[in-house]
């Protein structure tokens, strides 16, 4: 990693950590326990799938990498700095520079797209002139520099998760949480965004970690991707070894929900 | 009608009016901090606490189950003390503004309660601060729910304000017991209530317009 980069991190550890680390983290709701031991890094620059049916503790993995759910046990570090032991405080400044899309978009409504875009700099406390030239940047980006005085209501669910990505790019983070970003979205508009995340991956080098039920999704996204069984990683590999060769019985019953085999990938999104 | 009683009804209208302004402003600015407390303190809030939630709910309940009536005597003392009488328009405003500061705290709950958590989980993850999600999230996606909800309160004011002629706060409610029933004068009855049916009607009227600006929401 270039220095300058993370300017505020040790630069021994930024040489060598991965962007994301887990080390055996548990984390218990009542008598369910959701996560159970999990580990797993994420290198700069990957994309990097976590798959698993519902209830297997997908959600509470993503929200462990920002902080929005504390682990019982184990360790969660970015850039090598383990923040299950941060304060609120700082955990806030960590959020800042961690992107998060929503399967249900979570625009403010009462907001325009522009404002909406705006919100994490202005979180952030930067200056007005700052905000407008990267809102126009970022609505450029996701193609929809026409729509900055619109309201989230009057678009298409396409067109909403597109406001979410360039808000989540706002604060140009280096780590992007996708929590099921296309569930809600139709197979066309579902192709057009994971076009446009592997085109943001490759432009920038943006890192990032999406948890999804759909294996036609890791396949057209991610170049890792981790299995997710009541709590536990039963499977991890590239896209190519776990499709050619799935091991876990849970793997298998995906790939077949899913309607993808082991073959092709030739209609990968990085095609585009 | 005597042009001495088209005179009367036209001061007793301007007083119910600057009851009603008056102890509204004063629920809207006391009551929406209550009702950001009790969501805020709630137990899937921004920040949990069972003992002020406890509290907090036990209070405004204790004050909504008194009723307004009683309420209004029971106050004078509290009146006395930041009127300085207890006697007279002025000093109405205030039961007025303690009988419905949580009662438009409850209106206010329910709307900010509504507001999709999701909204508040995408501003936590951008790094948000409590008082973030406050004025990002909560009070500009509750706001057509919030006025809707003002809109409500005051037109109870305007109801609540006639029982304040038992103090001799004057008003609209005054007038009809004192010309309209004690004195049999049916036409004076007929104008308050017209009145009372135009200021109602303007009232909600006004609400609705301005709640359909706020909502982007469809």
């Amino acid at each position: 990693m270039p220095e300058g980069v993370a300017p505020d991190l040790p630069p021994a550890t930024t040489a060598t950590a991965p962007m994301a680390r887990l080390r055996g983290v548990s984390r218990r709701f009542g008598s369910v326990q959701a996560l159970d031991g999990v580990s797993f890094d994420v290198q700069a620059g990957e994309i990097v799938g976590i798959i698993g049916r519902s209830g297997a503790g997908k959600s509470s993995l993503i929200r462990c990498l920002n902080g929005l759910e504390r682990p019982d046990h184990g360790a969660v570090e970015i850039n090598g700095e383990d923040i299950t032991r941060l304060n609120e405080r700082a955990l806030r400044l960590l959020r800042r520079r961690i992107g998060m899309i929503f399967q249900h978009f979570n625009l403010l409504s009462a907001k325009t797209v522009a404002r909406n875009v705006a919100l994490p700099l202005r979180i952030d406390g930067r200056p007005r002139a700052e905000r407008d030239r990267r809102v126009a940047e970022l609505l450029d980006l996701v193609g929809l520099s026409g729509k900055a005085d619109a309201y989230p209501a009057q678009l298409s669910g396409g067109q909403k998760q597109r406001v979410g990505i360039a808000r989540a790019l706002a604060a140009s983070p280096s780590l992007l949480l996708s929590d099921e970003a296309t569930s809600a979205l139709d197979p066309e508009t579902t192709r057009s965004i994971l076009a446009l995340l592997r085109e943001i991956n490759q432009r920038f080098g943006l890192t990032i970690v999406f948890i999804t039920h759909d294996m036609a999704v890791v396949r057209a996204l991610a170049d890792r991707v981790l299995v997710l069984d009541q709590g536990r990683v039963v499977e991890q590999g590239t896209v190519r070894d776990v499709f050619a060769s799935p091991q876990a019985a849970v793997t298998r019953s995906l790939l077949r929900a899913s309607g993808v085999d082991g073959e092709g990938g030739a209609h990968d999104a990085r095609d585009h | 009608m005597t042009p001495a009683i088209i005179s009367l009804l036209i001061r007793s209208t301007w007083e119910t009016l600057v009851m009603t302004a008056a102890a509204g402003l004063i629920s809207f600015a006391l009551g929406l901090p209550l009702g950001l407390l009790l969501v805020a303190t709630g137990r899937d809030g921004i920040a949990p606490n069972r003992v002020v939630n406890s509290v907090l709910g036990a209070a405004v309940n204790g004050f909504r189950s008194v009723p307004f009536i009683i309420l209004l005597v029971a106050l004078i003392p509290v009146t006395r003390l930041i009127a300085g009488t207890s006697i007279g328009t002025t000093a109405a405003i205030v039961p007025l503004s303690i009988a419905c500061i949580p009662y438009y705290g409850r209106i206010a709950e329910v709307s900010l309660r509504e507001v999709d958590r999701g909204l508040i989980e995408a501003v936590r993850a951008m790094g948000g601060s409590r008082w973030s999600i406050v004025r990002e999230v909560l009070i500009p996606e509750a706001l057509p729910g919030l006025v809707a909800g003002f809109t409500v309160t005051l037109i109870t004011l305007i109801g609540a304000s006639a029982m304040a002629g038992a103090i001799g706060a004057g008003g609209l409610g005054d007038l009809a017991i004192r010309y309209g029933y004690q004195r049999f004068e049916t036409g004076v009855m007929i104008a308050v209530v017209a009145v009372l049916i135009v200021l109602v009607c303007g009232l909600q009227f006004l609400g609705d317009r301005l709640v359909r600006r706020l909502d982007h929401r469809a």
